[in-house]
Formats: structure tokens, C-alpha cells, sequence
């Protein structure tokens, strides 16, 4: 049995110390949670995606335009199934200073192309289908700004001016579509092509890129092939990825995430062992004559060491917990965010990412408590008495 | 003979500093009773601490035998000494050795800790060893708040709170004034006499050794007065 109060009892003889220490961790481990939750988020994006949806691009760049024929000769094409199409519309609510993600689509084929993803009501996607002006919204943007079906609704966009020099699309919230698990992101809006290019001066029938189905994940490959070689020399060149890879392309635009979390973890954590390492082995050079008399009282070498390598795992849990606690807030904060919610679906620091710094809390204990707990088991008793 | 508490046999000791072998003790021989009060004095470095040391178990012969009883407890592993220790002898040192974040009744309450008590007969106990040294209405005071005789007094609390069969201190009094020096000296005279504790003492002072029932004297790791030590 080990003593608890005296472990809490000697933890806490020096405040000052203490406090460094419970700092320093409670930094590494407050890093960690958000950033391991960002990381998790980003990443979760990509679960969603139907491995047998396929995207095109014009080829030299995604920002660049196609024309709307394309989407009839890839329907055309043998194992596609369903082909649709989208524009970008960087949307704002006018007044607000909050931007979202809007598309301009096809009312009839763009939800069947993702009726994986999305659910919506049937009569709010046939009213929405029946009304130019009608825009479906995702169920986050209708909590974000309290919309609701019916509602008019005047958005702006950050790229887009009408072709009468007016900025304004009017809408009505038609529908509410959710998603088909809390993964998926719903900040975004949906709203009629016919609408949004009709007002646009240059050209009248482009679009943003292409999104179809095929019949069978296996034919991805000769599909893609297909559809960039029937493109192939022609003024608008494709290049076409399957949905996964695109996210995954985009996502490195942002510069390579996962890497940098895990480097300025591991930065912090290394120069946690060095301060909280140097600090355990110093607290326990100085009780030298303290532990020679633990040990003349009859405690053996295995209590010590106990009571040495608890120590600095409760300092690890201390720091640790304290850390998490605030990430978890300060996650919580963040997810409050639209913004921040449009990049980062679903972040919240996740139990996995809890459980993990738990481990990483008792290995931090240990690394850094194992060397002084030893020195202290191994202690000559005489030796410690006389030194003072 | 079969009364003896401790008997040493041949006790050889040697510390090795670098290449360099000193010898403190070559066939030392010794015999202590139960409910002996000694007292070892001698000059600096003639091998007291060593042989009290020995004698608690914090430090074994290089060669020889040591009997507690009829075991010789310098065959004894670091870890059974550490249970014998625990058993059987209380320690007092020169300068209390208390743990400065500890109160007065958890650092009595320290070698309980690896008895299997409950919290309430730990408690009864640690009353018990405060109120023999008198010293009940600090129970709650840290060391930094008591004189340094009161940290001795706890400190022979804490070395008689599990009821050992000897108590061995080294220069308890070295570092108080004679008054407090000689409360001390009551204090321990009345744990040999009326609970039968063996004490065996290291001093400096004659005043301090006329306390005790049988005084031997160690030079250069040889008793002078041979007798004594039979
Ligand atoms: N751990 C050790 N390593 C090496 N030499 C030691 C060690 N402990 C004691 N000695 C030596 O053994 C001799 C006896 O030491 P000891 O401490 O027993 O003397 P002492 O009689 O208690 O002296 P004092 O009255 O000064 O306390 C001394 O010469 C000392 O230097
Ligand atoms: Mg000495």
C-alpha cells in the first residue's frame, strides 16, 4: 500500500516548483487536445465521401470554368451513373459579416448524386425543385441564423456581381437538408444554376466542375481515363479524381496538417521530459537524508520507488487533466464558430484523443519519474544519512 | 547467554574509498540484554555510528556473524532487514530527521504506515507515543514551528510508536542545551525502565552516559575496556 497524502504531501512542498511544473504540462497537453482535435476534424471530412464518386475539373486549375455540355457527354459515357453539376458561390448573408459555402446547382440531379450524404423531406425538395428562387439550407446554417422554411432570405456573394450591377440574390428557404451522420458537414446552402447564371454577363452556360456516379467502384480507373481522354485537346482539358482524392488534395493546400501537429506535439512533449525529468530528479537529489530515513524506518526498496514514480505521475495526471479540461473548452469555443465549423466539421476533442492523452500522461510519468525512483530505491542508507 | 538481545562474533568491517581498504573493525565481539541501557562513547571516527549502525540493521559486517536473538541478521537481504527494521528498532538521530511537510503525528504516524492498521488504531498509537513525550496539544504543528528538543521528543515518538525491542540513537542530545538535554535523558531512562526497551546510545558526554546502566568505550574500532563488552 502507498501512502496517497503522503504522495499529495510530498507533490506539494514546493508551491513554486509545482507550479511550473503543472504549467508546463498543462501547456504540452492543452496543444495536444486541440490540436489532435483539429487534426481529427480535418481528417474526418474525409470519411464521408462515397468512394465511387468521381469529380472534373477544368485542368488547369479547379477555380477554372467548363461548359455545361460536358455534363451531357459524361453522362453519356458507358458506367457512369448519375452526373450532375456545381458552381462556387462564396455566400454571405447580407449584413453579416459571416461567410459560407454556396453552390449553384442542378435542382433535379445534384441531390440524387449525393443522396448518400444529404437527406432531405420529399415535399421540401419538390418545393424547392418548383421555385427558381428557392434554396435549400443546410441544418447548421439554419441554426446559425435562425432560418427557417419560408423565410426570405437576401444573399450576397464575395466573388459574384449581377450582371445589373445589383449584389443581391433574393431566396426563399424552401428546405432543410441534415446530414446523413454528424460528421457531415450542413454549413452550406443549395440554389438553382438557372438563377445564378442567368444573371451573369460573360458566357451563360459554364459551370464549377462536374460530379458523377459510377455504377461500380471498380470501373473508377477506366472511367476517369475515359473522360479526360474524350476531353483530351479540346479547349476546356478535364481532370478528373474521385471525390476521396480531391479532399484529400485539397486538404494539403492548407500544408501538410497532420505533420505539423504532430511536430509541435512532440517539440512540446520533448522539452516537457527535459523540465519535468530535471525537475523530479532534483526534488529527489534533495530529499537524499529524507528517503535514507523512509528507509531506516523500514520502508522497502519497492515503496520507495512507488512512492517516487507516483509522484510524477500525478504530476503528469495533474498538468495533464487541467490541460485537457481547457482544451476541451477551448474546442468547444471554437466549434462555436461558423466559420471555423465550415473548415472543421464535427471538431470536438473526442474520446479517443482523450484516451490517448491519458497514455501519454502515465508514459510521461514515467519516463520522468523512473530515473529518480530508481536512484531512490537504490539509495545506501548510510550514505544518505550522513549527507547533509 | 540465551538472554542475549544482540551478540556480535567476530564482526569484521572494512569501507573501501577507491582503491584504498579502511578497516573499522576486525573481530569485534560484543554482547548486549535485553533491557540494557548502553552507552558507546569514544573519539571522532573510532567507529560508533558504524557499530550502531550495524546493530539496526542499516549497515552489515563485511564479514562475521551479528545475532538478533538466535538469527544472524547480517545474512540477512536488504529487504528482510528492512521488515526486521521495521519490527524491531526505533532510531533516533542527532539532528530528529523529521519530514518538514509532515505534522508532528504524521511523522509519528510513519512507520504504522507499514503495519496493517486501520486509520483508528493508527491514530490510538500515535496518541499514545505524542502523550508519552508530552507533547499531545502539537500533534498538528509542523517540525518548523517546534524547538529542536521537541523535534527530538517527536522524533523518539515516532522511534517507539510500533513498540520495537530497541531503541538506538546516535548523539540524540548533541545538538540541545543541557536542560532540554537532560528532559531527554528522563525521557529515555523511563522508556528502559518501565517499557523495557533496550537502549543503546552513542554520546560525546559523560553527563549524558551517567543515564545509562552499562558504558563502553571505542577507540580505533577496539573496545578499551575489555571487560565491558563480554
Ligand atoms: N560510508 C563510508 N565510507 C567510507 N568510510 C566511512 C564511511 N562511514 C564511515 N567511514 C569511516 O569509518 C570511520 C568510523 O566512522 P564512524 O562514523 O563510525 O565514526 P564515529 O565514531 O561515529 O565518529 P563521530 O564521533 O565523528 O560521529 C571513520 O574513519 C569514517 O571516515
Ligand atoms: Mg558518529
Amino acid at each position: 500500500m502507498i501512502n496517497l497524502y503522503l504522495i499529495v504531501k510530498n507533490l506539494t512542498r514546493d508551491k513554486p516548483h509545482l507550479l511550473l511544473n503543472t504549467f508546463a504540462i498543462l501547456v504540452a497537453f492543452f496543444l495536444f487536445g486541440v490540436l489532435g482535435s483539429v487534426n481529427k476534424a480535418l481528417h474526418a471530412g474525409l470519411e464521408p465521401s462515397e468512394n465511387n464518386r468521381l469529380i472534373v475539373f477544368n485542368k488547369i486549375s479547379f477555380t477554372q470554368p467548363l461548359p455545361l455540355g460536358h455534363v451531357e457527354k459524361i453522362r453519356a459515357l458507358d458506367g457512369v451513373k448519375l452526373a450532375t453539376h456545381a458552381n462556387w458561390f462564396g455566400a454571405y448573408a447580407q449584413g453579416s459579416q459571416t461567410y459560407f459555402a454556396g453552390f449553384a446547382v442542378d435542382p433535379e440531379t445534384y441531390l440524387e448524386v449525393h443522396a448518400d450524404s444529404f437527406l432531405v423531406d420529399t415535399t421540401q425538395k419538390r418545393a424547392w425543385q418548383r421555385n427558381r428562387q428557392g434554396v435549400l439550407i443546410g441544418e447548421k446554417l439554419a441554426q446559425t441564423f435562425a432560418w427557417n422554411i419560408g423565410d426570405r432570405i437576401p444573399i450576397s456573394s464575395n466573388i459574384f456581381y449581377k450582371a445589373d450591377g445589383s449584389q443581391v440574390w433574393d431566396m426563399v428557404v424552401e428546405g432543410i437538408f441534415t446530414g446523413t451522420d454528424l460528421q457531415t458537414d450542413t454549413n452550406f446552402l443549395l440554389f438553382h444554376y438557372q438563377y445564378f447564371i442567368e444573371t451573369q454577363t460573360f458566357g451563360s452556360d459554364w459551370i464549377g466542375w462536374v460530379v458523377l456516379t459510377t455504377v461500380d467502384p471498380a470501373l473508377n480507373e477506366d472511367i476517369i481515363n475515359k473522360i479526360d481522354d474524350q476531353f483530351a485537346n479540346s479547349f476546356y482539358e478535364t481532370e478528373t479524381t474521385s471525390e476521396r482524392q480531391f479532399n484529400k488534395a485539397f486538404l494539403q493546400q492548407f500544408g501538410n496538417i497532420g505533420f505539423i501537429v504532430t511536430s509541435v506535439v512532440a517539440a512540446a512533449f520533448f522539452t516537457l521530459l527535459l523540465i519535468v525529468g530535471n525537475s523530479m530528479a532534483l526534488a529527489v537529489r534533495e530529499r537524499t537524508q529524507e528517503i535514507a530515513v523512509y528507509k531506516t524506518l523500514g520502508f522497502s526498496a519497492q515503496k520507495i520507488f512507488s512512492l517516487v514514480l507516483s509522484e510524477s505521475v500525478l504530476l503528469a495526471a495533474l498538468g495533464g487533466f487541467a490541460g485537457l479540461a481547457l482544451a476541451h473548452m477551448f474546442v468547444g469555443g471554437m466549434s462555436q464558430s461558423p466559420q471555423i465549423r465550415a473548415i472543421f466539421p464535427g471538431l470536438s476533442l473526442s474520446r479517443s484523443i482523450f484516451l490517448q492523452a491519458v497514455f501519454y500522461m502515465i508514459a510521461l510519468g514515467f519516463i520522468t519519474g523512473f530515473v529518480p525512483a530508481y536512484r531512490a530505491m537504490q539509495l545506501n542508507i548510510v550514505n544518505g544519512l550522513t549527507r547533509r | 547467554m540465551n538472554d542475549d538481545l544482540f551478540r556480535l562474533h567476530n564482526v569484521h568491517k572494512e569501507f573501501s574509498r577507491g582503491k584504498q581498504k579502511i578497516t573499522i573493525f576486525d573481530n569485534l565481539c560484543l554482547h548486549i540484554k535485553r533491557g540494557e541501557f548502553i552507552t558507546i562513547m569514544g573519539p571522532s571516527g573510532s567507529g560508533k555510528t558504524t557499530l550502531l549502525n550495524m546493530l539496526g540493521g542499516i549497515d552489515k559486517p563485511t564479514h562475521g556473524q551479528l545475532f538478533f536473538q538466535h538469527t544472524d541478521i547480517a545474512q540477512f537481504s536488504e529487504s528482510q532487514l528492512a521488515k526486521w527494521r521495521a519490527d524491531h528498532v526505533g532510531f533516533i538521530f542527532q539532528f530528529y530527521n523529521l519530514m518538514p511537510m509532515l505534522s508532528a503525528e504524521r511523522n509519528v504516524e510513519l512507520p504504522l504506515l507499514l503495519k496493517n492498521l486501520s486509520r483508528a488504531e493508527r491514530k490510538k498509537r500515535v496518541n499514545a507515543a505524542l502523550t508519552l513525550v508530552g507533547l499531545q496539544e502539537r500533534a498538528k504543528h509542523y517540525p518548523r514551528e517546534l524547538s529542536g528538543g521537541q523535534q527530538q521528543r517527536v522524533a523518539i515518538a515516532r522511534a517507539i510508536v510500533t513498540d520495537p525491542d530497541i531503541v538506538l540513537c546516535d548523539e540524540p542530545t548533541g545538538d540541545l542545551d543541557r536542560t532540554t538535554a537532560t528532559q531527554i535523558m528522563e525521557m529515555l531512562q523511563t522508556l528502559n525502565r518501565e517499557f523495557n526497551k533496550t537502549i543503546i546510545m552513542v554520546t560525546h558526554d559523560p553527563e549524558v552516559a551517567k543515564y545509562s546502566s552499562r558504558q563502553l568505550h571505542l577507540d580505533k574500532g577496539i573496545f578499551t575496556d575489555l571487560e565491558t563488552a563480554a
